[in-house]
């Protein structure tokens, strides 16, 4: 219970402080970390908790963002609502690319998604779409005002709703993933047989499970294109699946909470290699990430687990 | 129509099975009761794992047919095994290792509930109900096989023994009307044998369930087995209480050899 007091504590000072204290262009950052996070969230739950590797997931986040600029530019759809409809199209292309999936084990359901990830970029500037998709030069799209005349500016509105959005989707999924689904997600990833005897349909569970991943990372998707207000094939590149997978690990990739970490890790730690050397931030990077794989084997997830079970035991002495 | 009661909860009948040219098994035949443990023994190469495998669904049989309550089990797919009353542990131990026990015997109550994606996410009224349904079931095993004090370690982190009763109790949570029990005594030291031994027959009279015993461990099998079945070479070599079997000389060969004539006087 004092948990749960805690992390809504914690909610309500994520969403006060930054609106009010924020200037516009480190609000936007936020926004895009709490955008990073759900898309990390969706990769948690197919690889960390039920252990499909994806590389790709870069490409789901490119589906949701084209639904929802798509649907905003040439169906004057409000943004809001592009969200449910990029939900469904996400899940179902996820189930899609699941059905393959169930035939190919590890590594190379690794490779496959990473081919999607590959291929995207590629089709969203192919000709035939290019009435929808604007081809290379990609689509703009208007950002959102505050509704209901709140006396909000256009990045604290942004930020509040994608705030808000992503505290419903974490709800779900904690809840998805602690009952008797989750548990059934892990018991495949752990032992496929052993699950199986004990009553669960692999190739059920497996493609909903990639379902559910391949909506959430499109939903980030679209929120993330309302925050930027613009969409192009070559933001959604290799790397964009790459980054997230970094994320995901640097979070400890079975740890809900390790998202958050994640999602800050990727969008803050580029910038701080930039900061570092102009020259080569690259490998600042790289340096960042081996120390951090050092102190923290298990993940930020992990690692502050320890921390937390750590102090518990020094709190009941 | 035969009164229910006379049809045995499990009908073998001329199970054949090849890998290649290799007959596992020729043709085998056996019931088992409800209510009844019955040991399945053999050395190895025997076909008695194979046998285990058709049952379970691992392996599919060539020819002859396994029947569950009167329903051959040929086509039935293996996540519905556990639906249909058929639960099991494995040889080696089959875990989900960084669960915690009380996590890995849950799963074992997953066929129980109906609930899904939708409604484990809104974690609707039904859903909380099936939980408190499970966690019920779950208390009761963590008594009765001695468990509750590790129920939140992870059950790769437990010895042996304990994690032979992890499985034990993943597989009772589910309520199986027959228990398939796969080489349990495997790795076993001769006290934890003493004690699986009790184990079984407390699980017996608790839940009321048949107990197909796969063994190697001779001991164990004839102590706590109301009918024997022994296989070589993947045929039936002897069959009857545990009594009869032993003293049935194919039986004698076949796990202590020929008498060696040189040694005859």
């Amino acid at each position: 219970m004092r948990t749960s007091w805690l992390i809504a504590v914690f909610v309500v000072l994520l969403a006060v402080v930054p609106t009010a204290r924020f200037s516009g262009y480190h609000l936007f950052q936020m926004t895009m970390v709490v955008v990073y996070a759900v898309a990390i969230l969706g990769l948690a739950i197919l690889t960390g908790i039920n252990g499909q590797i994806s590389l790709g997931h870069g490409a789901f986040y490119a589906i949701g963002a084209y639904t929802t600029a798509i649907l905003m530019n040439s169906w004057d759809v409000p943004y809001w609502l592009t969200l449910p409809i990029s939900a469904l199209v996400c899940a179902g292309v996820g189930f899609l690319v699941g059905l393959p999936a169930l035939r190919l084990g590890g590594l190379y359901l690794a490779l496959t998604t990473f081919a999607l990830a590959v291929a995207i970029p590629q089709i969203l500037k192919h000709k035939l779409f290019e009435d929808w998709t604007g081809g290379v030069q990609g689509l703009v799209i208007d950002k959102p005002d505050a509704p209901f005349g709140l006396p909000l500016n256009t990045d604290q509105w942004l930020y509040l709703f994608t705030l808000g959005v992503a505290v419903v989707l974490y709800i779900f999924a904690i809840n998805l993933t602690s009952g008797r689904i989750g548990r059934a997600m892990r018991a495949v990833r752990d032992h496929a047989v052993a699950a199986e005897a004990m009553g669960i349909n692999l190739a059920m569970l497996k493609t909903r499970t990639f379902a559910v991943s391949a909506m959430y990372t499109g939903v980030a998707g679209s929120l993330g294109a309302i925050a930027v207000a613009f969409v192009a094939p070559d933001s959604f590149s290799v790397f964009l699946s790459i980054t997230f997978f970094v994320g995901l690990v640097a979070g400890g990739a079975a740890s809900i909470g390790g998202t958050i970490v994640g999602a800050v890790f990727i969008e803050f730690v580029p910038n701080l290699a930039d900061k570092v050397s102009k020259a080569a931030p690259g490998a600042v990077y790289g340096v960042i990430l081996i120390a951090m794989m050092f102190l923290m084997p298990q993940g930020a997830g992990g690692f502050l687990h320890g921390l937390w079970r750590r102090v518990v035991r020094l709190g009941g002495k | 129509m035969p009164p229910v009661d006379d049809q045995p909860l499990l009908r073998i009948t001329g199970v054949k099975m090849r890998f290649g040219g290799v007959v596992a098994l020729g043709g085998v035949s056996f019931d088992v009761a409800r209510g009844q443990i019955r040991g399945l023994i053999g050395p190895n190469g025997s076909g008695k794992t194979t046998l285990f495998n058709c049952i379970s669904g691992i392996y599919r049989f060539m020819e002859g047919d396994i029947l569950f309550e009167g329903k051959s089990l040929a086509n039935v797919p293996r996540h519905e095994m556990a639906n249909i009353g058929l639960g099991r542990t494995f040889q080696n131990v089959a875990l989900f290792r960084p669960l915690s026990v009380r996590d890995n015997i849950l799963v074992g109550a997953h066929h129980l509930a109906k609930s899904g994606f939708i409604a484990n996410a809104l974690r609707l009224p039904s859903v909380r109900r099936e939980d408190a349904a499970a966690q019920k079931r779950l208390d009761d095993l963590l008594d009765l096989l001695d468990l509750r004090g590790v129920a939140e370690t992870p059950a790769g982190a437990l010895p042996f023994g304990t994690q032979k009763r992890v499985e034990l109790a993943r597989a009772l949570i589910g309520d199986p009307k027959l228990l398939l029990l796969d080489e349990p005594a495997a790795g076993l030291n001769h006290s934890e044998v003493d004690d699986l031994a009790v184990m079984i027959e407390r699980v017996r009279s608790h839940f009321g369930c048949s107990v197909l015993l796969v063994e190697h461990h001779m001991n164990l099998v004839m102590r706590v087995s109301d009918k024997v079945a022994a296989l070589e070479f993947g045929l039936k070599i002897a069959d009857g209480t545990p009594d009869e079997v032993r003293a049935e000389p194919e039986v004698i060969r076949a796990y202590l050899g020929e008498p060696d004539p040189e040694l005859k006087h």
